[in-house]
């Protein structure tokens, strides 16, 4: 070799040995590589897999019955949200088409004591820690900025600064470090967080610092990176010249990548990342490869930015009909058990939809109730002027 | 109690507060074996554990970022910014979440979080290490901004800010870290409100952290010329003690602010739009400001003449006076 020679680089999608580091690399295929953990394939044939194939041949067939039911109706949910922001009760939705098994897989691997902290995109995950999904509306109604009480099912607040919730699950993480709660080998005891975020997200500040002080201390906190290739307009390779999963190596802990697709694979990944941090071996950084099949928001317009063909190549890697096609050939589920599935599912959208438009709007002077926990002189002065102000009106009549 | 360093106040307030309370935990940079740059959280790893004590890796977002998450689990964390301009990497966990979660949450958050930002200038430091940037936490809504100003306050106002359910940016005034003065036996009146330390009927100076030893000495030397000024020591900068101010400023018609941070849009900006508005008729003068000049902070060479002192304090009051 030559000292002109640039040795193989391999980028975020794959060994590509034409790369030298003078040329980026041009829009990849994307197929996850070789090292991405697949349980069931897009045609919903099971992969074996050495390392995890106990865990999904463990799980009941009411329970992978259950992943099904939680995929149907997250997406039902979020049809219905999106519908309701087209018709302008909602001033905006962040959609999760697509990445229904990356959520459900990780959220049905979490214990109870255990504590999430999610994107503003994690409405699966909300749904699997037992969240009124009307809860996920008021933020994108207007009527509050989420106003759910995070201890209630340990799921935080949606956080919409792009990856500062990272910093925050490390902390708690290291709380309950404090607290004495890893590896005591008591399961209702031992317990591990969550920390979800996305392909743009890794190129803030606040992500490498959280994987520095995770790193460090040791935390028990799980790095679930959603993949989805678009930070908006922007692909991934606008974000990253390695692939993300590599970068955990660098901060000393293990990094996985997983089809986010495949809802029995996502499960078994992050369950042994939780396991692993519940008994006190740290953080593992999980790349759930998956894609975003909408818009970024429902702001946003993609045709500006990809192509068609490549969201043809994703339809086909969808979540739900590999699960769905597997469960039936497997015999595990039968269509008495999908139409029951259908209609709830139906149930569900009328109900959110009942639900969302008779959310009633805040009145004026709770913009002043919370804002500290304790008196607070300019609180009650501008909440008394306030008051004043709107009675001169009735005043007046 | 015997006489005590301001430093020294603090860090028998942090004791104080760690004894009682075990979910008080201390982050920040060096602030272990090395006790902080300035020796405030000295001896207490040692006494408290590294549990408590936590030296962090060297990221300011990090550590506010790691403090929400443990206030979130339940902790009173206590963070350690290094020096004054150190906080901006980590302004977007303070204003962004440390200020908004529990309004965020209607109520069910709270971020008992104490941010301790030693401040100002008058040490001959490099660049960042000089600044006073309590205005850009006092405009945002949902923290609460103290400074103390002497080994009293910083002693018991550290305790209190501690046991606020609210979050708090604590400022200490580096330059008087090492004043020494006696530490009585309980705090003066709740966290939020000023204190009058010198009365006088002509001039009120309206001052926190280090300027309130040069308006004291400002107001020694103006009664040797025969006048008396009187001394508001504001130390909460929000929420402000109107009524102390107010009470103050109608007793002597005449106010000035004096403070170290640039005067466009400083605390002296909203003290005198306070005054104006609630007290204008008590006013023999405009509300005047004595503050640094409206440049970056300046080469430590420079740096006394971009600070008030006594005599550009004098200046203020001479022309207050000369309305």
């Amino acid at each position: 070799m030559s000292d002109n020679d640039v040795a193989p680089l391999e980028t975020a999608f794959g060994v590509d040995h034409h790369v030298s580091r003078a040329e980026a690399p041009e829009r990849p295929a994307q197929d996850g590589g070789p090292d991405m953990v697949q349980l069931l394939n897009p045609e919903g044939e099971r992969v074996a897999h050495p390392e995890h194939d106990a865990v999904v041949d463990g799980l009941s067939d009411e329970e992978l019955r259950g992943f099904y039911r939680d995929l149907v109706l997250i997406r039902r949910f979020d049809t219905e949200a999106t519908a309701l922001q087209r018709q302008g009760e909602l001033g905006l939705w962040a959609s999760l088409l697509g990445q229904e098994a990356a959520q459900v897989g990780s959220g049905r691997a979490l214990r109870p004591q255990d504590y999430a902290f999610p994107t503003y995109r994690e409405h699966g995950v909300a749904w699997c820690r037992g969240v009124d999904p009307v809860n996920l509306l008021g933020m994108f109604r207007g009527v509050n900025h989420g106003g759910w009480d995070p201890n209630e099912k340990n799921f935080h607040l949606y956080t919409i600064i792009i990856g500062a919730q990272t910093l925050h699950a490390t902390g708690y993480a290291m709380g309950v470090q404090r607290d004495g709660n890893v590896g005591t080998g008591d399961e209702e005891r031992d317990t591990a967080v969550i920390a979800y975020f996305g392909d743009g997200a890794t190129s803030q500040g606040d992500v490498s610092e959280a994987l520095v002080f995770a790193g460090v201390n040791n935390s028990p906190v799980v790095f679930f990176c959603q993949n989805n290739q678009w930070a908006i307009s922007e692909p991934n390779e606008k974000q990253t010249r390695a692939p993300l999963w590599h970068r955990a190596r660098g901060f000393g802990f293990p990094g996985i990548r997983v089809d986010g697709n495949d809802v029995l694979a996502v499960y078994a990944v992050t369950k042994a990342a939780l396991d692993a941090a519940r008994s006190g071996q740290g953080p593992t950084f999980i790349e759930a490869f998956t894609y975003r099949m909408g818009a970024h928001t429902t702001s946003d317009d993609p045709s500006k930015y990809r192509v068609s063909a490549e969201v043809e190549v994703w339809k086909h890697r969808d979540p739900i009909e590999r699960f769905r096609r597997w469960l039936t050939t497997t015999g595990r589920a039968d269509p008495d058990f999908f139409d029951a599935v259908d209609g709830e599912s139906d149930e569900l959208g009328a109900s959110v939809r009942q639900r969302c438009l008779s959310m009633p709007d805040p009145g004026g002077t709770e913009m002043f109730d919370h804002v500290f926990a304790e008196r607070h002189p300019v609180m009650e002065r501008e909440r008394a002027e306030f008051e004043t102000y709107h009675a001169s009106f009735e005043a007046a009549r | 109690m015997a006489a005590t360093t301001l430093a020294k106040g603090i860090t028998s307030g942090l004791r104080a507060s760690m004894e009682r309370d075990p979910k008080v935990v201390l982050l920040g940079e060096d602030i272990g074996k090395l006790g902080g740059v300035f020796r405030v959280t000295e001896g207490l790893q040692k006494d408290f554990g590294e549990d408590r004590v936590i030296d962090t890796p060297l990221a300011e977002a990090g550590i506010l970022g790691t403090a929400i998450g443990m206030a979130l689990r339940g902790y009173r964390p206590v963070v350690e910014i290094q020096f004054d301009g150190f906080v901006y990497p980590a302004f977007d966990h303070i204003v962004s979440q440390v200020a908004k979660l529990r309004a965020r949450s209607l109520g069910y958050v709270t971020m008992p979080i104490v941010i301790r930002i030693p401040f100002g200038g008058g040490i001959g430091a490099v660049e960042h290490h000089s600044e006073s940037n309590e205005a850009y936490f006092a405009h945002t809504a949902g923290l609460r901004v103290v400074v103390c100003s002497n080994a009293h306050d910083a002693h018991w106002m550290i305790q209190q800010a501690i046991e606020t359910d609210d979050p708090v940016v604590f400022y200490e005034p580096k330059r008087r870290y090492w004043d020494k003065g006696e530490v009585g036996d309980g705090p003066d009146g709740p966290l939020g409100t000023a204190r009058v330390l010198r009365e006088g009927t002509d001039v009120t100076l309206l001052a926190y952290g280090p300027m309130v030893k040069t308006c004291l000495q400002a107001a020694q030397a103006a009664e040797e010329e025969g006048r008396s000024l009187e001394v508001v020591d504001l130390r909460s900068l929000s929420p402000l003690d109107d009524e102390a101010i107010l009470e103050s400023v109608q007793k002597t018609g005449r106010a000035v602010v004096v403070h170290e941070a640039s005067t466009f849009l400083g605390m002296g900006a909203e003290i005198s739009a306070l005054v104006t508005e609630r007290a204008f008729y008590h006013l023999e003068a405009p509300v005047l400001r004595v503050g640094g000049y409206n440049v970056p902070y300046p080469p430590s060479r420079l740096e006394e003449e971009f600070l008030p002192d006594l005599d550009r304090v004098l200046d203020g009051v001479d022309r207050s006076l000369a309305y």
